[in-house]
C-alpha cells in the first residue's frame, strides 16, 4: 500500500511504509549516500505529514522488513503486547506525539512493552529536540548488577580505561585516574586492542583484581565479541557484563557474527554465574546508526529507523547497559554536529521509550565536522533528558581507538551543572573513600600500588 | 588556578591524558588548550592535500616512471560524503594508465590524511623494492592517487593489468598520531574486490611500524600470496620475525 501527501502545490507519493519512513527522516549523510533520503525539503516535510496522519497500528499491518526474512521483524511482533499497546493503539503517529508530550512516568513505563522500535522512530521523527528531550526525561528506567542504575536524579559513567597495546598498568593508570574523578559507577569497561582470548582473560583478571582491591561496588566488562566472552566463561574467568555489538536487522547481526540464538546463549551463561550483588542485568549492548548501511543490510529502511529496531533486540536480554556510539561510525553517516547532536538524542529517546537504561556515547572522529563544543552541546541535552550514564575517557581522548569522546571532566561538569548524584552505591563507596576530597594535596585515598602501580 | 595534580607519577604508565588536574570541574587552560591543538592538527591533517612533487621528487632516485590520477570524489567534503565515489577512478584518467600486465603495483593514494603518505611512502617502496625484485616481480609505474579509498588500487590495477597492487594509503588522523600510513596488499586486482580479500599492514610511522620493518612484511606477504594464490582472510601472517618497532 502507497501514501500521498501534497505540499506547496506538489503530490507526493511514498511506495511503501519503509519509503515513506525514510524521507520523513530529518536530514542525515547516511540516508543521503543509501540513496533513501528525501530529495527536497519540501518532500520531507510532504512525508512527515503523511507519517503524523498514519494509525499507529498500521506498523503491526506491515513490516519494514519482511516477517519471513529476518528474525528480528520476527522478534518485535511476536513478542508485541497488545495489552500495552491499548492506552495508543487509537492513535495516529502524530497524535502519539501530542499523547507522550503530556504522558507522565507511570503511563509511559506501562507503554514499553505496547511499542515496537518503528512506532518509536516514526513518532521521533516529526518531534524536535526538546520533544526528544522532554519525553526521554520522564522515561525512568532503572537496572541492576552490583548497582542501581537510572534512578531520578543520578547520572553514571562507564570509566573506559582503553591502551593502545592492552598494557595492564597503562590500564590500570587510567582507571584510577577515573575513579579519582568519580567515574565508573556504569561500569569500568575496556576495548581490547586485539580481540583475542588471552588477551580478554588478562584484562578480566585485572579489572577483577581493581575492583576487589578497593572494593568498589561497580561492574567490570572486556568489551570482546561474545564468542570469545562464552570461551571466557568456559575458563572460569571473572565476566561480570557479556558485550557485544548488535544491530537492528539479521543481516547486519550476522555482519557481527552474532545471532538472537547465540545471544541468549551468552546471556543464560553470565547469570549462572550469579556474580551480580542487588541485581541480575548481565548484558551490556552498543548500537549505532549507520552499521547496517556499512553492512550492506539495511533492506532499504533509514539507518535511524534500524537503529531503533536494534532496541527490540537489546530489551530482549535485559541488559543493564545499552549505549549508541553515535559519532563514531563517521561523516558519511552523520557528517557533522548537528547531525550527530539529533541522532544521539533521538537514540537516547527511542531506547529509553521502549525500556532501555541508554546511555550515549557522546563522540567524533577527526574526520567528522565536529569539535568539543558540539559534544558540550550534546552531553548537556542528554543529561538535561535524563542519560543513564556517558562515558569517561582520559582528557576525552581514546589513545587506542583514535577518536574523542567524553571525559572524567564531562561527568563532573554534568553532575554539577545538572544536580545528578553517581549511582546511590558508588556514592555511598567514594564518600567512605573520601574520593571527592582528593583533588587537594596528600594522601591518595586510593593507593595505586594496590593495583600495581608502584 | 587550578590544583596541583596529587596523582601525576600515573602520567608514566600510559599515553592517555592522565593526571590533567582540576579547575573547579572543568579542565585547567593549558590541557584544554594541548587538546585544542591535537585537534587542530587532527583536522588539518584530514584536509591536507598529497604533495605530488614533494612525493615525485622521493620517488625520483628509484627510477621508475610515475602517473598522477584521481577518484571521482571533486573534493575533501565529497571524498568525506561519498566513499563510493573515492573507489572510482576519474573517467579521463583510465585511458592514460600504462600497461604493466603481472607486475607489482604501488599506488600511493591520499586516504584520510596524507601528511603521513609524504614521508612513510616513498621510505616503504625504497626498502621494499630490491625486496621485492629478488623474489623475481616486475615492478609497475608508481601512480599517485588523490582523494582515494583503498579500493580504488582494484580498478588502477585492473587498468593496467597488474599482478598485484599494494595501496600505500594515509589513516584516519588520531590527536596523537597524524602521519600513519596503511597498506593494502590484493592479489589480482580488479573491481568488485571486497575488504576480506586484502591483507593489511597499519601504523606504519615513526613510533609505529617502521617503513623497513613493514616493507620486509609486504614482501613476505607478497611471496605468501603468490604461493597460496590469494590474499586475505585466507592467507593469515605468519611471517617468522617479528616486526620491530623503531625507538
Amino acid at each position: 500500500m502507497g501514501f500521498a501527501q501534497a505540499v506547496g502545490g506538489t503530490r507526493y507519493l511514498f511506495p511503501d511504509l519503509r519509503t515513506l519512513l525514510a524521507r520523513a527522516t530529518p536530514l542525515r549523510s547516511g540516508d543521503v549516500l543509501a540513496g533513501m533520503a528525501a530529495e527536497t525539503a519540501q518532500e520531507r516535510v510532504a512525508a512527515q505529514r503523511a507519517l503524523a496522519d498514519l494509525p499507529l497500528r498500521h506498523f503491526l499491518n506491515e513490516a519494514v522488513i519482511p516477517y519471513e526474512a529476518d528474525e528480528v521483524t520476527r522478534l518485535i511482533l511476536d513478542r508485541h503486547d497488545a495489552g500495552a499497546f491499548a492506552p495508543v493503539a487509537h492513535l495516529t503517529v502524530g497524535g502519539f506525539r501530542d499523547w507522550l508530550l503530556a504522558a507522565g512516568p507511570e503511563a509511559l513505563a506501562r507503554l514499553r512493552r505496547g511499542l515496537t522500535p518503528e512506532m518509536a522512530a516514526s513518532v521521533s521523527k516529526i518531534m524536535r529536540l526538546q520533544d526528544l528531550v522532554a519525553v526521554a526525561a520522564r522515561c525512568h528506567v532503572t537496572s541492576r548488577f552490583r548497582n542501581t542504575l537510572g534512578l531520578p536524579g543520578r547520572l553514571s559513567l562507564r570509566l573506559q580505561p582503553n591502551d593502545p597495546v592492552d598494557d595492564p598498568r597503562g590500564v590500570a593508570a587510567a582507571i584510577l585516574d577515573g575513579l579519582l574523578l568519580g567515574s565508573g559507577d556504569a561500569v569500568i569497561g575496556v576495548n581490547p586492542a586485539t580481540d583475542n582470548l588471552e588477551t580478554t582473560l588478562r584484562l578480566l583478571e585485572l579489572l577483577d583484581a581493581v575492583r576487589d582491591r578497593y572494593g568498589i561496588p561497580t561492574q567490570s566488562c572486556v568489551l570482546a565479541h561474545v564468542t570469545t566472552s562464552l570461551l571466557a566463561m568456559e575458563r572460569g574467568a571473572p565476566v561480570d557484563l557479556v558485550f557485544q555489538s548488535i544491530g537492528g536487522t539479521e543481516g547486519v547481526n550476522r555482519s557481527f557474527g552474532v545471532s538472537l540464538a547465540l545471544l541468549e546463549e551468552a546471556h543464560q551463561a553470565a547469570l549462572a554465574l550469579g556474580r551480580g550483588t542487588v541485581g541480575t542485568d548481565c548484558m551490556y549492548f552498543e548500537t549505532g546508526q549507520g552499521s547496517a548501511l556499512s553492512a550492506e543490510a539495511h533492506h532499504g529502511c533509514d539507518q535511524q529507523t534500524v537503529e531503533a529496531r536494534a532496541y527490540a533486540v537489546a530489551r530482549e536480554f535485559s541488559p543493564l547497559l545499552v549505549n549508541s556510539v553515535v559519532g563514531f561510525i563517521g561523516p558519511e553517516y552523520l557528517f557533522d554536529g548537528k547531525q550527530i547532536t539529533r541522532a544521539g538524542l533521538e537514540d537516547h529517546f527511542c531506547g529509553k521509550l521502549l525500556g532501555l537504561p541508554m546511555g550515549v556515547d557522546v563522540c567524533y572522529t577527526n574526520h567528522a565536522e565536529a569539535d568539543q563544543d558540539d559534544m558540550d552541546a550534546l552531553l548537556t541535552l542528554l543529561g538535561v533528558a535524563g542519560v543513564t550514564y556517558v562515558m569517561g575517557v582520559p582528557g576525552a581522548d581514546d589513545v587506542m581507538l583514535a577518536y574523542q569522546s567524553t571525559s572524567f571532566h564531562d561527568g563532573l561538569y554534568l553532575r554539577a551543572a545538572l544536580g545528578r548524584r553517581p549511582a546511590p552505591e558508588f556514592e555511598a563507596w567514594m564518600e567512605r573513600m573520601g574520593i571527592e576530597a582528593a583533588s587537594g594535596a596528600g594522601q591518595l585515598p586510593l593507593a595505586p600500588a594496590l593495583i600495581g602501580l608502584g | 588556578m587550578s590544583a596541583p595534580v596529587p596523582w601525576v607519577e600515573l602520567r608514566r604508565f600510559t599515553a592517555a591524558r592522565v593526571a590533567l588536574g582540576r579547575a573547579g570541574h572543568g579542565l585547567p587552560t593549558a590541557a584544554h588548550l594541548d587538546f585544542q591543538e591535537a585537534h587542530a592538527r587532527a583536522r588539518d591533517a584530514v584536509h591536507s592535500s598529497l604533495d605530488l612533487a614533494a612525493i615525485e621528487a622521493e620517488l625520483a632516485p628509484l627510477d621508475l616512471p610515475m602517473q598522477s590520477v584521481a577518484s571521482q570524489a571533486a573534493d575533501r567534503r565529497s571524498y568525506l560524503l561519498r566513499p563510493d565515489l573515492g573507489r572510482r577512478l576519474r573517467e579521463t584518467d583510465r585511458a592514460g594508465l600504462p600497461p604493466a600486465p603481472g607486475a607489482f603495483l604501488f599506488v600511493v593514494a591520499d586516504g584520510l590524511c596524507a601528511t603521513g603518505v609524504r614521508t612513510q611512502a616513498p621510505a616503504l617502496i625504497a626498502a621494499a623494492l630490491p625486496l621485492l625484485r629478488r623474489a623475481g616481480l616486475a615492478i609497475a609505474p608508481i601512480i599517485l592517487a588523490s582523494q582515494a579509498r583503498v579500493a580504488l588500487g582494484d580498478e588502477i590495477g585492473e587498468a593496467m593489468g597488474a599482478g598485484m597492487v599494494a595501496v600505500l594509503i594515509g589513516e584516519r588522523p588520531g590527536l596523537s598520531a597524524t602521519d600513519s600510513l596503511g597498506l593494502y596488499l590484493t592479489l589480482g586486482p580488479r573491481r568488485g574486490r571486497t575488504d576480506a580479500e586484502r591483507n593489511c599492514i597499519s601504523n606504519i610511522r615513526p613510533g609505529g611500524l617502521s617503513p623497513a620493518a613493514a616493507a620486509e612484511k609486504l614482501a613476505w606477504l607478497a611471496g605468501a600470496a603468490l604461493r597460496l594464490g590469494a590474499t586475505g582472510v585466507a592467507l593469515k601472517d605468519e611471517q617468522p620475525t617479528t616486526p620491530r618497532l623503531t625507538p
